[in-house]
């Protein structure tokens, strides 16, 4: 694999550091250690040939480090075996057919330094040292590859989390207090639709970067909510749910029939629901509860014949705040 | 357990093929209330259900479920079918009853999902 960064120009222009790419930059990121192979396994020059060229064979691999002491002396490469097999020498200690002069790298280096040498010399493998010069590893360019692919697959992947999350909306637009409103108009007696509105909602939190656990239970809240205005409304409603990044404001209005009996209507099991609401698995008297445990407070104000008020908070603390913008001044009210 | 296990299980029959059949459960919870299920159900249960209405796959998003199974080989409508497609929430229809079906789970090692609830049942004003 030939860089462009071992191009032969010292100096680069603001035009050529345009042209640079991803990969020239990786290459000079990536450390050697981060994409060496660590599992190498060594052969001890008293070893015989017939014992090394088992070794390769086992191991699948055609080429290992000799080392004495702990110390590198030498490398054993196919073309060492090819030469031993000729003179039909397999007896012989591996000393004797190994290349003595090891090319190495330092593991500290930037994987450049090894793409250099593999365009100047004509080796498979580097062996890798640390500063004490002990043997950390080989590396291939097989290894520079995979490790470069690796390292764009996750730049790719972070780019596509941080395009996909919204989380930097509160953090760009900047104001006294930053929020995001959505509005969803929810229709009676639309069971085959129901939901989609709480669905968007769940989806839009987790875009804000919101907690499975606080994404849930907005999801919960305001579904039964969207359900309560399904079933029990003469004309549907209006649901709106505010995002701050320090709290999670839901409400839903609308005009009737109203809840004769407030304190009644939010004890766990009460329910006016009919035969064919509960039919559709519904009507169980326990929205309200479900929501109440859901959320921070809730207040239900309504007026028969006029209609219904229900409101919901969530308050975050800073660490399941929603966005990047949390700040506890926001709690005063603009 | 995985879906896939869970199929054999319960004998089911997966409705939109395109599950992943490696998303793991991590146990059982069986409502006909939707309300019940969210009350209740902790994430990343499988949720037996005699309901087939499209509310089921909604509750199922919105609490978490990993999988849904129909019981009594219930079908249900398109429009069920293709909401779990778009949510990407198994959907399994499979022969047994809820009665079965929550014994094999259980002897199988899923344990119940179901949060116990809080209050003294049936207390004062119940009645």
């Amino acid at each position: 694999m030939v860089l462009p960064s071992v191009r032969k120009s010292i100096i680069v222009d603001d035009n050529a550091a345009e042209d640079i790419s991803r990969v020239e930059e990786l290459s000079y990121e990536l450390k050697i250690a981060e994409v060496m192979t660590r599992d190498v396994l060594f052969i001890s020059p008293e070893m015989s040939m017939r014992e090394v060229i088992e070794l390769f064979r086992k191991g699948h691999i055609s080429g290992a480090p000799v080392v004495q002491d702990d110390m590198l002396v030498g490398i054993i490469s196919m073309e060492d075996l090819i030469r031993c097999l000729i003179n039909s020498d397999q007896d012989s200690k591996a000393a004797n057919y190994m290349t003595p002069n090891v090319i190495t790298v330092n593991a500290r280096d930037p994987i450049v330094e090894a793409v250099k040498l593999f365009v100047n010399v004509k080796v498979g493998r580097l062996v890798v040292l640390n500063d004490e010069k002990k043997v950390q590893g080989i590396i291939t360019k097989g290894d520079i590859t995979r490790g470069l692919l690796n390292a764009l697959q996750t730049d790719y992947k972070q780019e596509e989390i941080r395009r996909y999350r919204a989380s930097h909306l509160f953090e760009d637009i900047e104001s006294d207090r930053t929020s995001l409103i959505l509005r969803y108009n929810i229709k009676a007696r639309d069971f085959t639709h129901g939901g989609a509105a709480s669905s968007n909602i769940k989806r839009a939190l987790v875009r804000l970067g919101a907690s499975p656990q606080l994404a849930r239970r907005v999801g919960i809240a305001v579904y039964e909510a969207e359900i309560n205005l399904i079933i029990h409304t003469n004309n549907g409603g209006y649901l709106r749910v505010e995002i701050e990044p320090h709290r999670i404001s839901l409400e839903t209005t609308d005009d009737g029939p109203g809840i004769p009996d407030v304190t009644q209507a939010l004890k766990p099991g009460y329910s006016t629901a009919t035969e064919e609401i509960r039919e559709l698995g519904f009507g169980a008297g326990m929205g309200l509860t479900n929501m109440s445990r859901c959320v921070d407070t809730l207040v239900l104000e309504s007026e028969p014949g006029k209609g219904t008020h229900l409101k919901m908070r969530i308050f975050l603390n800073k660490e399941e705040s929603v966005g990047e913008g949390w700040s506890a001044s926001a709690d005063k009210e603009l | 357990m995985n879906v896939k296990s869970l199929l054999e299980l319960v004998e089911g029959n997966l409705i939109n093929p395109d599950s992943n059949l490696e998303r793991e459960i991590k146990g059982g919870f069986g409502a006909d209330l939707m309300s019940d299920v969210l009350a209740s159900i902790q994430p990343e249960a499988v949720l037996l259900t005699g309901l087939c209405n499209p509310q089921v796959v909604r509750t199922a998003q919105m609490a978490d479920v990993a999988a849904i199974v129909l019981v009594r080989g219930k079908c249900p409508p398109q429009e069920t079918i293709d909401l779990a497609l778009q949510e990407q929430i198994p959907l399994i229809s499979s022969p047994l009853g809820m009665y079965e079906l929550s014994g094999r789970l259980y002897r199988a090692g899923l344990p119940s999902l179901e949060g116990r609830i809080t209050e003294q049942p049936c207390a004062n004003d119940c009645v």
